[in-house]
């Protein structure tokens, strides 16, 4: 026995190190740690990148590349007349991945979808407190309120009912929260005593099989031989988790790693002019602000928060604060997202206008106010400290005193909503499902006033518009009424709005076919190595 | 050896306590380099306005990164080249002298004015409040100071000032044991009991009669303290604690410096060296002190 | 000797208490609310704020707080991360072998340099050697090891391309945890080259780390030998002739380790400290960047559990040295 383990170990290195040579990995070195695998439970893109957009799939699903909607674990489906109910056909034959511990018996069915939505909803669900049970973007998305229940109709047909129309509901089931879970390995851990398993070792029906992960460190993921779409050009998919940029760029450039996110602003220019670096951009999916308290005087007067927007040197602020990785804003949505309105007219940076209409609001020599500025880095707004002190100087020169303001991030968020609030705050937003609500409704509409809606603004016309959008299903219909609101937002000017960031992506010239995802994920189906 | 210079010393004309610290001092050539080291940075630092012809904020937006003088592309423009944002690095550098001298005084007389006070409170009161303060300076003296000063930092918020009291506090315990220390050995001795006798008061006990006497061992760990607060403090500003940018503080210089380290060596090397040798200089002399104000501890 | 154990334990006692109430003020004192927080720039309806807030405990008064904040850490509980959602002291257990296997091979390379280094300091008392010696460890006392770390990588990395940048081992090797230590765990696996790999990715920051423990070392080994040297039994020895090493490493050496074993003991604090450090510029996954992580990510949990356990870390290793050198030394058991 001995001697022929002896005799055939080189012929099986020999054979590894072969197979090996011919898998086709791919390094991704990825910003930080995932905070966990179960991405209902969790709200950043890194834990996304590692979960729900590489081992799941959601019943819909976002066309790479791009905000729109394609089928996914749903093969099609149906809205009725009234928008309050939604028929999903499943896909036939999706199978599970496989692990250790878990060898599925059955493809993915109707069992899978009701699981994965009455966990995050039923407080009586056995997995409801599993993990912590908080499921911040089931909440956040208004899922409790929206459900009314859901039904299985047959093996391959769940039936979603809603207490009131939602538009933008198919969206919101391509998010990463709504990414289907197999019912059966949560039995079986539940059976085994260990429900948290699921939420640690993530099985699912998308493209990449889990391997392991290597706290702070690594994650590996293998393609899953039977995807429904034929698996992944690549074979292995390893996660080198690195947080610093530079370090970052370092290993691409040694080779370590094919593709990187987040560069240094300062590498691009060497980035672009590297032969084996192919540097990809594109306009992220947010929105950087300033928002005006329309409660308080004097920002109640549409001509004072028009004459502050005109005294706003944006292009200085790209410069400096971006650093150039950054394009002003003039509309309060990404122009990533469709129903972008292209024909809205900025507030020009004009010092004699912002003075004029200063002086007609009744401030010929300006007043003293506050900008608050956020103690954090968030992609739409890289510095604000920085930021607000451009403001600052621009508006001195209208007259204008500004004093600077900072709390806590915990603080800042907190007061910031509180309505009787005095000043200007600088904040933003990211998308969650590329849906032009998801901008409009949830920071500028009547209900988040004192929450979300930091201008404290609620507009009536503007109100009608996107509580029509809504409710209609057709998506022409829609559009029309965002690009309305868009013009009311324009002159009422609730905001001055300053830039949405750039996303740049360097990948090694090597691959091939990869796609910036406009809603900030990194997604490797379909990404091959020359 | 020491022996020797000491009574060859005692045989000649009894010299002043300063006179015999200063002859102490002289003997010991560290010393006097890291004295004439620390003059140079104080002296560079007092007159940072007048040495250099840039500001240290601004920002020569057609010379980023440019190289020290003596590489190809430099300029003498900018002796030590400039940094990510086109500052003039040199310029930089004699400001952030300003600040580590800044953050050291700071730390040593806040530690050293509340050390003492606790220390002499503590050594004179004796019973429950001694306790009560000896406990509380070994919780500090448990944490290692980088991880307290993270913390107290963490409660404070980030910036030069709270570092500083950050610091301070983590290096309280020292001050207050050498104090105590030398209240009670002192407070038994002939003169302290005299003195009370007489009719001193307790304020006039502790600090005209007994603190003068345990001021050599205070001086000593105050030098040392000063290398350690500059040593912390770049340490806190390096991770984003401290300091806060755009201010000139070497740590702080050195926060984003990780970025460079492909191309950019000069923005990388030049704020690292000058704590080395700031801090080397404090430690030679903070040796130097000990060896002239304690000739016993001499080795 | 029971009575000396005794003793300073029931000191350690008090200490841990004013730890745990430093740690559990830090969570309360910061300004800002734990639930805004995780809610971010969406924010969070009143109702389910108060439902989190009453899940974290934080709705109670102060003292039932800090209650069940004690009676949670005798429970091995030290909260839950923020970001992870998972207990804070599995998170650190997870890293913590990263940490000791950094720490560990330090404090190897501080020995087998320091000690050696601090003898021919001591026996070449006054030549070139012991000004060497000397200079070189006060500079290694006064480096700031950040800097320190980025210019042995500008140099061994970037420059020669000897080691690499950052992380425990290349991205090519997959090891199966046994043991958590990176170096047995390769060595174990059947990967082909990866415990060279390991070894690779150990060194520059195994050196960084080493640098103020080492320097620490050879100054205590120095003159504690020069002390030792000094005394009666060495005199007598070397008067009788015999062989000057054979003098050192029997009689001296063995009288002077006591003092410098204690020193290595109390280096586990500078350790400690220099980990955050080091583990930040080489992006090494264990606990001092964690905690700065967390730090930064404003994830107050895991930093109140982190100081914690490093603290209480700390003084366990210290009370050990403590009663060590009250084993090994009478005379500090019967004086104190």
């Amino acid at each position: 026995m001995r001697k022929i383990t002896t005799r055939l170990l080189p012929v099986l290195l020999l054979l590894i190190c072969f197979s090996q040579a011919q898998a086709k990995t791919l390094v991704y070195c990825s910003e930080g740690s995932p905070e966990g695998f179960a991405p209902a439970l969790y709200t950043a893109g890194t834990t996304f990148d590692a979960s729900s957009r590489t081992v799941f799939e959601g019943l819909t699903h976002f066309i790479r590349g791009t905000t729109e909607i394609e089928p996914g674990m749903a093969e099609s489906w149906e809205v009725s007349a009234d928008g309050k109910s939604y028929t999903f056909k499943l896909r036939k034959g999706v199978k599970f991945h496989s692990a250790k511990h878990f060898k599925p018996s059955r493809n993915m069915n109707a069992d899978d979808v009701i699981f994965t939505f009455e966990r995050q909803w039923k407080k009586e669900h056995p997995f409801y407190a599993v993990s912590g049970g908080n499921y911040e973007y089931f909440n956040g998305m208004s899922m409790p309120d929206l459900l009314n229940s859901i039904e299985k109709v047959d093996d391959y047909t769940v039936k979603f009912n809603l207490n009131r129309p939602e538009a933008p509901m198919l969206a919101n089931l391509a998010m990463d929260f709504a990414v289907i879970q197999s019912a059966e390995y949560a039995d079986k851990m539940l059976k085994a005593g260990t429900p948290e398993k699921v939420d640690q070792w993530p099985i699912g029906t998308g493209p990449f099989v889990f391997e392991g992960y290597k706290k702070d460190a690594q994650i590996r993921y293998t393609a899953f031989t039977n995807y429904w779409k034929g698996k992944a050009p690549i074979d292995k998919l390893v996660f080198a988790i690195t947080p610093d940029a530079s370090v970052r760029y370092a290993k691409l450039k040694a080779g370590e790693c094919q593709v990187m996110p987040y560069p240094n602003p300062a590498d691009l220019a060497a980035m672009k002019a590297d032969p084996k670096i192919n540097l990809m951009q594109k306009e992220g999916l947010n929105v950087g602000y300033l928002a005006y308290n329309t409660l308080t005087k004097p920002f109640d007067d549409v001509r004072v928060r028009k004459a502050l927007n005109h005294a706003i040197n944006k292009s200085a602020i790209i410069d400096t604060v971006f650093q150039g990785a950054g394009k002003p804003a003039k509309n309060p949505i990404p122009p990533t997202i469709w129903s972008y309105n292209d024909a809205t007219v900025d507030d020009a940076f004009d010092l004699a206008t912002a003075k004029k209409l200063l002086a007609e609001a009744g401030f010929p020599n300006g007043f003293e106010t506050k900008i608050w500025a956020m103690p954090v880095q968030r992609p739409y707004n890289p510095n604000a400290r920085r930021m607000a002190e451009v403001i600052q100087a621009d508006w001195a020169k209208v007259g204008v005193k500004a004093e600077i303001v900072s709390y806590e991030w915990g603080e800042y968020l907190k007061r910031s909503k509180d309505k009787d609030r005095d000043g200007a705050v600088l904040l933003g937003w990211t998308g969650d499902n590329g849906d032009p609500d998801n901008f409009l409704a949830v920071l500028l509409g009547c209900d988040a006033v004192g929450g979300a809606n930091r201008a404290q603004w609620c507009n009536q016309e503007f109100e009608a518009l996107i509580q029509k959008a809504k409710v209609v299903a057709d998506p022409k219909e829609r559009t029309k009424l965002y690009e309305q609101a868009q013009i009311v937002f324009k002159e009422q000017a609730p905001w001055a709005t300053i830039a949405h960031s750039m996303v740049f992506e360097p990948l090694s010239k090597d691959v091939v076919n990869y796609k910036i995802d406009p809603l900030g994920g990194h997604i490797f189906y379909g990404v091959d190595l020359k | 050896m020491s022996e020797m210079v000491q009574t060859a010393v005692a045989e000649s004309v009894p010299p002043g306590p300063l006179q015999e610290f200063w002859g102490y001092f002289r003997e010991n050539r560290g010393a006097l380099i890291g004295f004439s080291f620390i003059v140079a940075v104080l002296l560079a630092a007092l007159f940072a306005n007048q040495l250099t012809p840039h500001s240290p904020y601004e920002q020569y937006r057609d010379y980023i990164l440019t190289p020290p003088a003596w590489q190809d592309g430099g300029l003498w423009r900018f002796p030590l080249g400039t940094d990510e944002v086109g500052r003039d690095i040199l310029t930089r550098l004699i400001h952030g002298g300003r600040m580590s001298l800044f953050i050291g005084m700071m730390v040593v007389s806040l530690s050293l004015l509340l050390g003492t006070m606790i220390g002499l409170i503590a050594g004179y009161a004796k019973g429950m409040t001694d306790t009560l303060i000896m406990r509380a300076m070994d919780i500090i003296m448990a944490l290692p100071s980088l991880l307290l000063a993270l913390a107290i930092v963490t409660i404070l918020g980030p910036g030069l000032i709270n570092a500083a009291i950050a610091i301070a506090i983590t290096y309280l315990p020292h001050y207050v044991r050498i104090t105590r220390a030398s209240v009670i050995t002192e407070s038994s001795k002939d003169y302290v009991t005299a003195s009370r006798v007489s009719g001193a008061g307790v304020w006039r006990l502790m600090f005209i009669t007994i603190l003068p006497n345990c001021m050599a061992p205070l001086i000593v760990q105050a030098s040392l303290g000063f290398s350690n607060a500059i040593l912390d403090a770049a340490a806190l500003g390096f991770i984003g604690l401290g300091a806060q940018p755009p201010s000139p503080e070497w740590g702080s210089m050195l926060s984003g410096a990780l970025e460079f380290i492909q191309r950019a060596w000069w923005v990388v090397t030049f704020p690292g060296l000058m704590i080395l040798l700031t801090v080397l200089a404090f430690n030679l002399m903070g040796d130097g002190l000990r060896d002239a104000l304690d000739p016993k501890m001499k080795r | 000797m029971l009575n000396f154990f005794l003793k300073r334990i029931g000191v350690v006692i008090p200490t841990f208490i004013g730890v745990t109430l430093l740690t559990f003020s830090l969570i309360r004192l910061i300004p800002g609310d734990p639930v805004e927080l995780m809610a971010g720039e969406r924010g969070i309806d009143p109702a389910r704020h108060a439902q989190l807030l009453a899940e974290m405990g934080l709705d109670k008064p102060l003292l039932v707080q800090y209650w069940n904040y004690l009676v949670g850490i005798f429970h091995g509980d030290m909260g839950t991360s923020l970001v992870t959602r998972e207990p804070v002291v599995k998170e650190f257990f997870t890293l913590f072998p990263a940490t000791l296997e950094l720490g560990l091979c330090a404090i190897i390379i501080a020995v087998l340099i320091g000690l050696p280094a601090g003898i021919i300091a001591a026996v070449r008392r006054g030549k070139v050697t012991d000004y060497t010696v000397m200079g070189m460890s006060l500079t290694g006392y006064s480096m700031p090891i950040f800097w320190w770390g980025l210019l042995l990588i500008l140099l061994f990395s970037v420059r020669l391309g000897w080691t690499p940048v950052s992380g425990r081992i290349s991205e090519m090797f997959w090891v199966d945890e046994v043991t958590g230590s990176m170096l047995v765990d390769a060595f174990l696996s059947d990967e082909k080259g990866a415990l060279l790999s390991t070894l690779h990715h150990l060194i520059l920051p195994a050196i960084v780390l080493a640098t103020i423990p080492l320097a620490v070392i050879a100054r205590m080994t120095r003159s504690a030998m020069l002390e030792v040297l000094r005394e009666d039994y060495v005199l007598v020895a070397r008067a009788k002739g015999l062989a000057m090493p054979l003098v050192i490493c029997v009689h001296a050496l063995r009288n002077a380790l006591i003092p410098v074993i204690t020193v290595i003991g109390l280096q586990v604090g500078v350790l400690m400290a220099g980990a955050i450090l080091t583990e930040t510029i080489f992006s090494w996954p264990g606990i001092g960047k964690w905690l700065l992580d967390s730090i930064r990510r404003r994830d107050y949990p895991s930093v109140q559990g982190g100081i914690l356990l490093v603290s209480c870390l700390v003084i366990l290793v210290n009370l050990t040295v403590d009663l060590f050198y009250g084993v090994v030394n009478p005379r500090i058991r019967h004086n104190r």
